[in-house]
């Protein structure tokens, strides 16, 4: 399309958007959504922080049943056919870029693999891996011997992940190679590029399984949502809606139920009330603060913003913040191991092409045969210019001609990269620095080191990745040693108030009107991403507060 | 050996479904980044363009990527990275303090300005900054190691790596919204991709094809 004919969005940063009694029509250029709203005074059922992987389903469930609901976020109400460049940089705008401090052993690199701030949260960015937790790490504890059981039973969650495996049209394969029998996946599998070719080369040449990955972006036309067309961008927003992020799946679902969307909308400080219960928010937007009135308030701000927020809503009578009478809001704070090996092949692999993770082999999550605690996956990669430079220069510390001479070879790259388990450590935490974020917020500090079990993991998850590119002619190969990516933790769910923070139902143990639905409340992260198991989680939540509402028990 | 991608420009698949609005609107904002600085004082600017020159050495036949005016324009326009090491202050502090640490320890070591030292002079002192031996009150609390990883580097490299100057060199397709790609395997290349002259021999048919890339 030429100049002039297509009508460009406003900025989206500039105001709200979702605001007059409508929102963004996500599917229309310059389309617009009738949108219910309820005015501050009122107190709304629910008021929900975060609409990423766990408040997106939530407000549309409570919404659908029928609640009065309001949900929070931080950032922007995006348009993707009009505001997502094909561009690494420019759609650097997903990510949460507010000063963090890290430090530790291991410190951990924040940004654009842990983060989102956006209506629809790091699911307008996630590579769209959908993986179901193997059905033991739910009790890992007790069956496998490390880390922490779940109070959920993984039969239940099984029949969780086929409804937000419906409810995402994921594409994969007829049948999977590992755990109990699950459905077919909704969508057939995508086309494999060169990059899970040579994925699935290495693993039969090693005598494991792999499969295509299931994915959340369509392989053929899904209501709006167009087929996926193979672009590569995936992790820097998808600017066609073939990706089924929450900004195209329950946030429309959740404003035709009757939810409101407050986008630009951070808020810094949840009211405890006399009675010990929370009675609302207090949220800035369009530079002022205002508060926010409701019966329940649920925090989806995950694993960083979560606990930020609870700890920066102390009062005289919770000191520590709130929902902390454990002490262990903000502890076992989980990032996931994500190191690489990669390696050059004669041929051309060209592995921008496509969604970067299209083959995976999960054989070490299902294999007990191993000297250490936990498991791990890998994936088949395609690293953009800017991402694949990070990587060169970080793992094997290259500059100068000798940089630009290995980033000439980019389209013959091959790689594989591993999600691993990292297991829970107190000691691993989120707090709160005195320096303040442009909100007048404290920022949050984030304390990270590796056990000796996380190291071993690694170890052994790099030789067999590396025995796999040999085994496909891979030459010059290197490993990236240092990278994690998704978090986990720092609100952990669990049988009682003395070890845990939440039950298994996602209500906070100390305040009955207060619960946290994001990934912060995963007492364990297993060896897969982690998006599929929050919504999975997040579905649930939304059905018990439903039944516990026809009980008056809320 | 000459270009990898003979006569590859993926400027000229503007105008195709490869490009929307959007993506034209933010290269075209890109290419033309303000050549002076906002944030560096003139003496930091002769620095820090001395340093991009030695991380990101460029050919003599072709424009310049202006590297230091992407750096200054980060800093100017503060846009950040999400996280901070607790040992390093904030971005723009960072560079200052970094900048005059490596012109103070240039003069210790030679007695001259970094950036009148000869290339294999100033890779020396670099050297040593990316393995933390640049120390001296200069750097104040901050390890020299953690200035060169975490601000040096991914400052220069992604401005570099983010101009299609760069995508050219590296056979990079460039955006690709809402054309996407087809031919999804090994070996396979869709004509909107640019074609590698793997010998002296295949330049020719490479320099022809890639000039029909669009």
């Amino acid at each position: 399309m030429r100049d002039g004919r297509t009508p460009m969005s406003s900025d989206p940063f500039a105001r709200p958007r979702a605001a007059d009694g409508r929102a963004p029509d996500v599917f229309k250029r310059g389309g617009w959504v009738p949108m219910r709203q309820f005015s501050d005074d009122e107190a709304v059922d629910f008021v929900i922080v975060g609409t990423g992987a766990g408040g997106g389903p939530l407000l549309a469930g409570l919404a659908e049943g029928g609640f009065s609901v309001v949900g929070f976020d931080a950032g922007p109400y995006f348009r993707p056919l009009e505001d997502f460049a094909s561009d690494e940089v420019e759609q650097e705008k997903l990510y949460w870029t507010d000063e963090r401090v890290v430090d530790g052993t291991n410190p951990i690199t924040m940004g654009g693999k842990n983060s989102g701030k956006a209506v629809g949260g790091s699911t307008v960015h996630f590579a769209m891996v959908s993986l179901r937790f193997r059905p033991e790490w739910f009790k890992s504890r007790s069956i496998l011997g490390y880390g922490a059981d779940w109070p959920l039973d993984w039969r239940e969650m099984w029949d969780y992940y086929t409804r937000a495996e419906q409810a995402l049209s994921i594409s994969g394969p007829v049948s999977y190679p590992w755990g109990p029998k699950r459905p077919r996946y909704p969508y057939r599998a995508h086309e494999l590029n060169g990059a899970a070719q040579l994925l699935a080369r290495g693993a039969e040449a090693l005598g494991i399984k792999w499969t295509p990955t299931p994915l959340a972006t369509v392989s053929a036309p899904h209501g709006r949502s167009p087929p996926c067309v193979y672009r590569g961008f995936c992790r820097f927003g998808c600017s066609t809606n073939a990706k089924q992020s929450q900004l195209v799946t329950f946030i429309p679902r959740a404003l035709r139920a009757g939810a409101e969307v407050r986008d630009l909308a951070m808020v810094g400080r949840i009211e405890m009330g006399p009675d010990g219960r929370v009675s609302g928010v207090h949220y800035q937007r369009e530079g002022s603060w205002h508060f926010q009135k409701a019966r329940n308030v649920v925090v989806a701000g995950y694993a960083i913003e979560t606990p930020r927020l609870l700890l920066a809503s102390a009062t005289d009578r919770y000191p520590d913040g709130l929902a902390n009478s454990s002490g262990l809001v903000g502890r076992y704070l989980m990032t996931q191991s994500n190191q690489a090996v990669f390696g050059v092949m004669q041929q051309e692999v060209r592995w921008n092409k496509g969604p970067p993770s299209l083959a995976i082999t999960e054989h070490w999550n299902y294999d007990d045969h191993k000297d250490f605690a936990g498991g791990y996956c890998w994936m088949a990669q395609g690293p953009l210019p800017v991402e694949w430079v990070t990587v060169q220069t970080s793992a094997r510390g290259l500059w100068g001609q000798a940089l630009r001479d290995e980033m000439e070879k980019y389209n013959h790259q091959v790689g594989l990269k591993m999600v691993g388990e990292m297991l829970p450590d107190e000691r691993n935490r989120v707090t709160l620095a005195d320096e303040k974020d442009r909100y007048g917020l404290r920022v949050a500090r984030v304390t990270y080191g590796w056990g000796d079990n996380d190291k071993s993991l690694i170890q052994h998850a790099l030789g067999q990745m590396q025995l796999s590119l040999e085994a496909v002619g891979a030459t010059d190969i290197f490993r990236q040693e240092d990278d994690t990516n998704h978090l986990a933790g720092t609100a952990r769910m669990g049988d009682g108030p003395a070890t845990s923070v939440v039950s298994a139902d996602c209500r906070s143990w100390d305040i009955p009107n207060l619960w946290i639905c994001d990934g912060s409340i995963f007492p364990t992260t297993g060896g897969v991403n982690p998006s599929l198991t929050i919504t999975s989680i997040a579905m649930r939540t939304a059905d018990r507060i439903r039944a516990l509402a026809a009980r008056g028990e809320l | 050996m000459t270009d990898r991608y003979p006569a590859y420009d993926v400027l000229a698949k503007r105008w195709t479904e490869s490009w929307n609005e959007v993506t034209r609107k933010v290269i075209d904002r890109r290419l033309a980044v303000a050549r002076e600085p906002r944030f560096f004082a003139a003496s930091e600017w002769r620095t820090l363009g001395a340093l991009c020159d030695r991380i990101l050495p460029q050919p003599k036949d072709r424009p310049p990527v202006p590297l230091p005016a992407y750096v200054d324009q980060k800093i100017a326009d503060g846009r950040l990275d999400g996280y901070r090491y607790a040992e390093i202050p904030p971005q723009g502090e960072a560079w200052r303090r970094g900048l005059a640490a490596l012109e103070a320890a240039s003069q210790e070591a030679h007695g001259s300005s970094f950036h009148a030292l000869s290339g294999e002079q100033q890779d020396g002192l670099l050297q040593r900054m990316q393995h933390g031996d640049l120390t001296g009150e200069a750097w104040g609390d901050m390890p020299s190691k953690l200035f060169f990883e975490h601000r040096v580097i991914p400052d220069i490299t992604h401005a570099y790596y983010a101009h299609p100057t760069a995508w050219n060199e590296i056979g990079f397709g460039g955006p690709a919204s809402p054309r996407g790609y087809v031919r999804m395997g090994l070996d396979r290349r869709d004509p909107w991709e640019p074609v590698e002259a793997t010998s002296g021999k295949e330049e020719p048919r490479a320099r022809r094809k890639n000039s029909h890339v669009i």
